[in-house]
Order: C-alpha cells, then sequence, then structure tokens
C-alpha cells in the first residue's frame, strides 16, 4: 500500500475533512466553476482581485479528498500571490501531477503543495487534483465555466 | 413465508451446485494479478469478461473466415455470411423471438435503444404524445427519447420510485392515457440492481396499444428471457456485458412493428434496389443493417450464448443470487456502509457508500487491492439525483466470481474506513 499512503497522507486527509477557505466569498469579484463530469466532481472558485493581487480565495463544493485537499490547499498558497504568480503555481502544480516536473530536482514555488506528487502514480486522478486549479485559472481570466472532460 | 425458504434452501442447494473452480477456468483474463495481488473483478455491470471458447472462435473468424458478409460469391464470403447468420439464429433461439428476422444486430444497448427512437419514434411520435419511462433508466434510455420530445413537441412521464429503488407501479398505472405513444423500461437496473416486474407493466401499456421497449442490457446477462412470453415489442442488449466482444448487440423488435418503421442507418447492405430517383429498401433485418457489421463481435455473440447454453443457466442464476445475498449481508455488516437499490427482487449489482468518504477514493484504494469496482453516476445521474448522492460504488456479480472474492472486498472496504476514519 505504499502508494496509496503516498496518495491519501495525512496532511491530504485532514484538508478533506476540514477543507479551509470552504465557503463562498461574498466580496469576490471573480469566480468560475469546475465540473469533473466523469467522477461528478463540482466545485465553484471564488477570487477577490486588487491590483492584480489575490486578497482572498474560497471555494465551495463538492468531490473527492483529492479534489477537495487540492482546492483547499490551492486557497491556502494562493493567497497574497499576483496574478503571474497564481498562473506559475498552476502550472507547476500541473507539471508536477503529471510527472512533467521533478520537484525534488527543478527549482520551483510549490512548497507544501508538493504533498501531491504521489498523484502522478493514479492518473486517472490527475484530473481530481487539478479541477480546482483549472477552475481558478478560469476565474482568474473571466471564463464562468470550465471543465477537464 | 414456508414457501419462501424453501424456495431459499432450493436456490442454495442449486447455487452449491455450482463448480465455480471449473468455471474460472474457462476466463484467461481471471489468472492476472493486478498491484501484485489477484485480479477481483467485479466490474461486470460495465463490461462481463470473454471465455476461452469466444475468444477461439472470434480467432477463427480472423483466421479462416474473415470476409465480407451477403452478395459475395466466393467461398470465404460465403463462409462469413454463415457465420454471422448462424449467430442471429443462435441469437433467436436465446430470447425465443419467433423468426431470426426480427433480431436486428446493432452495436450494443444505446445503438438499439437509438435505431427505435429513429424508426419507430420519429415516424409515430408526435406533437402532444407521451412517452413514459422510469426514474431508474440509463441515459442509454433517457437522452435519445429527451431528444425525440423536444423535436416533437411530445412529452416525457416519468414513473417514480420507491426509497429501496422500486417502480411505484399504481404511478405508472396513472401515467398511461390515450396519449401514451410508448414505453421504455429497463429490465434491471444498472445503478440499483433491481429487477423491475415488466411483464405486468408490459400487459398494462398493452391495455392501452402501447408498445414497449425494454432496456435489456443487465436483463440479458442475469435472466432468462422470453420476449414471446414478455409480449415485449422491443428488447435491446449488449454482447459486452454477456461474455461477448464489444461492438456486438441486438434489438429484438416484432415483425409487424419493425415493417412499418423507417430505417435507421442508409447505405449499403439495406436496399433492394437504387436509383437516383428511389430507393427500395431491404426486407429485414437487413433493413435496419446499413454498412458492415461488426462480424467477428456478433459471431462472437452467438459463441458466447452457447457457452451459457452450456453451463446450465438456472444454475448459473442462482449461484449469482447467492452471491450477492452473501455480499449484501457482509456489507451490510460493515458500520458506515451504506447500500443504494435495496428492492426485493435485484440481480447482480451491489451499489453502496461510505459515510465521508467519496466513490472515487473507495474506487482508488479497491483498485490497489486489485479489486475492480465502478464508482461514479453509472450513467444514471437522475438515480443519483433522487437518492441524494453524488455518486456511488458498484460491485456487479458474474458467475465466476467467488465467495472469497466478496471477503477480499468486504475487507479491503474495512480498511478504506480506517484510512478515512
Amino acid at each position: 500500500m505504499s502508494e496509496l499512503s503516498e496518495l491519501y497522507q495525512q496532511v491530504i486527509l485532514d484538508h478533506n475533512k476540514k477543507p479551509r477557505n470552504f465557503r463562498k466569498l461574498e466580496t469576490a469579484n471573480h469566480s468560475a466553476e469546475g465540473y469533473n463530469p466523469l467522477c461528478g466532481d463540482q466545485l465553484t472558485v471564488y477570487l477577490k482581485l486588487e491590483d492584480q493581487a489575490v486578497k482572498d480565495v474560497t471555494f465551495e463544493g463538492s468531490g473527492c479528498a483529492i479534489s477537495k485537499a487540492a482546492a483547499s490547499m490551492m486557497t491556502q498558497a494562493l493567497k497574497g500571490k499576483n496574478k503571474q504568480e497564481a498562473e506559475k503555481l498552476f502550472t507547476e502544480f500541473h507539471r508536477m501531477v503529471t510527472g512533467e516536473l521533478d520537484e525534488e530536482k527543478t527549482p520551483n514555488d510549490l512548497g507544501n503543495l508538493k504533498i501531491f506528487a504521489g498523484v502522478r502514480e493514479f492518473p486517472v486522478r490527475v484530473k481530481c487534483a487539478t479541477l480546482a486549479w483549472h477552475t481558478m485559472h478560469a476565474a482568474l481570466n473571466n471564463q464562468e465555466l470550465v471543465s477537464t472532460e | 413465508m414456508a414457501t419462501i425458504e424453501k424456495s431459499l434452501t432450493h436456490e442454495k442447494e442449486q447455487a452449491s451446485l455450482w463448480d465455480v473452480e471449473r468455471i474460472r477456468a474457462d476466463f484467461p483474463v481471471l489468472r492476472q494479478t493486478v498491484n501484485g495481488k489477484p485480479l477481483v473483478y467485479l466490474d461486470n455491470a460495465a463490461s462481463s469478461q470473454v471465455p476461452q471458447v469466444v475468444i477461439e472462435r472470434g480467432s477463427m473468424y480472423l483466421e479462416q473466415e474473415h470476409s465480407n458478409i451477403h452478395r459475395g460469391v466466393h467461398y470465404l464470403s460465403q463462409k462469413a455470411t454463415t457465420a454471422y447468420e448462424g449467430a442471429r439464429e443462435t441469437v433467436k433461439r436465446f430470447i425465443n423471438a419467433r423468426e431470426s428476422k426480427e433480431c436486428i444486430f446493432v452495436r450494443g444497448t444505446t445503438e438499439g435503444i437509438n435505431l427505435v427512437m429513429h424508426g419507430y419514434g420519429r415516424k409515430f411520435i408526435s406533437a402532444g404524445d407521451e412517452i413514459i419511462i422510469s426514474a431508474m433508466e440509463h441515459h442509454a434510455n433517457i437522452v435519445p427519447w429527451q431528444m425525440l420530445c423536444e423535436e416533437k413537441a411530445a412529452g416525457l412521464r416519468v414513473i417514480p420510485m420507491n426509497d429501496a429503488g422500486e417502480l411505484l407501479l399504481d404511478e405508472y398505472e396513472g401515467l398511461l392515457n390515450e396519449r401514451t405513444k410508448l414505453v421504455a423500461v429497463s429490465h434491471v437496473s444498472n445503478a440499483l440492481g433491481t429487477i423491475n416486474p415488466i411483464k405486468s407493466m408490459i400487459e398494462s401499456a398493452h391495455k392501452y396499444g402501447v408498445p414497449v421497449l425494454i432496456d435489456g442490457a443487465q436483463g440479458a446477462p442475469h435472466m432468462i428471457v422470453d420476449v414471446q412470453d414478455l409480449d415485449c415489442d422491443f428488447y435491446a442488449f449488449s454482447g459486452h456485458k454477456m461474455f461477448a466482444p464489444t461492438g456486438s448487440g441486438v434489438v429484438y423488435g416484432k415483425a409487424r412493428l419493425l415493417e412499418q418503421m423507417n430505417p435507421f442507418q442508409g447505405g449499403g447492405d439495406m436496399i433492394k434496389s437504387v436509383t437516383f430517383e428511389k430507393t427500395i429498401f431491404a426486407d429485414l433485418p437487413n433493413k435496419f443493417e446499413a454498412g458492415t457489421p461488426a462480424i467477428a463481435s456478433q459471431i462472437g455473440l452467438g459463441a458466447a450464448i452457447d457457452y451459457l447454453n452450456s453451463i446450465s443457466r438456472e444454475h448459473a442464476a442462482a449461484y449469482e443470487h447467492e452471491l450477492l445475498r452473501y455480499a449484501t449481508e457482509r456489507l451490510s455488516g460493515i458500520e458506515g456502509v451504506r447500500i443504494i437499490g435495496t428492492a426485493r427482487d435485484k440481480a447482480s449489482v451491489l451499489s453502496f457508500v461510505i459515510d465521508e468518504v467519496h466513490p472515487h477514493d473507495i474506487g482508488t484504494i479497491l483498485d490497489q487491492e486489485g479489486i475492480a469496482v465502478r464508482a461514479g453516476h453509472h450513467c444514471a445521474q437522475p438515480v443519483m439525483q433522487r437518492f441524494n448522492v453524488p455518486a456511488t460504488a458498484r460491485a456487479s456479480f458474474a458467475f465466476y466470481n467467488t465467495r472469497e472474492e466478496v471477503n477480499v472486498l468486504a475487507n479491503t472496504i474495512e480498511r478504506v474506513i480506517e484510512i478515512f476514519s
């Protein structure tokens, strides 16, 4: 079960149980809805942008442990970042979970998001881990709906 | 009560006659390991496995008979045609159709239902008419009718179900009226496992002169289907859910109806003569089989039916039923597990959810132990909405599954709960 314990680490299970910033953001000026039709995962990401910087970010919705924990940790990582930094983090995260980026060898800003590296051993779960990020990207770029299919 | 006990005992006796290890030896795919563990294949409602004799029949076709069917005057074409039409005869006997021309070969259940929608629905259903489906249908038996209703300004009516996943038959009777032009309902629910009382439902519809289509995707693999006894007007099923290759399937239709219907697709093989002014369509069944079909797959379906006939379907059904009963008992005994679909009459399917654990996480953890289940909405999103769950995990059984496999499933589910506790 070693790959499994890589995937379901305590931190991920904890964020699944107690997702952070899990609420609607009344002051949001950007939001988007993300769907993963394969799993039925559905979430909304709310962003409050000021001067191209993420003042606040929250999410709500339902999904598996991986998608929920990824969304929860994403909101923590994004707070205070500017738009460019947020997009860079999205790219790095995406490259890490698809196995294109070795988070230990190539310099990056992933920090504790590296905990999701285990997802790359489970290709069908990549969409779960990236749903919140795709949705955040859509919100940043004023798209309202995104689907991972 | 006494009779129920008696029939249960009878069933257990029959189930005990089943030599599952001998049966498993017929299915080469079951011999492998997944993640270092023996494969526990419990996704039979999605696609069942293929026995060696079916594989060999397919290989034999490709090695010795491959050629296009019909019209060929040469040796190979005649051999291929004989094998293909032979499979149709086998299907005819399997479902007890009056004539083999009533058995139209299609790609699977979905194509079969779409064939009836286009051929029958678009010709005979018009504005203000009503089509009745049920609350437990697969998307394949919802979406085509929705498309038709939209096109024709017809109404779609839905038979509701109770919390056990049983159709409310009184409500069904109330939906039938002189506007009803078609009833389309599943034999066995793919998401819940419910066996619907289709014979009496067909009888009710016929009182209004309404034809009935049965989605038999989950029915044909597990039930004895006699289309004359049921008196259904259409019955569609897929080969790949009953031990044959993908791309094979059948839609049965009463000859009288099929003859009145429009063709489904136009093209080669479905014509008698073509000029630029007019085409005269072929007789049944060719009228509905435009283009080159999945010859090897349909011959495989014939071989799969031969296989089923060789192993006693009655004993197989009794064994499956006993296995489902045992699995239900094991999973119900685990705290935190809730079974979705608790109808009195069920076949093969055990859908469940675990408190606070998403079915996809269940699926991933089970997969690590070599257990194949399906996690998701099972192409039945309205069923998920009815039970207020985003998705379920679904174990579905075939007669080659074992009690030991059920134990592995139950133990791993306990492990899932442990991980997420």
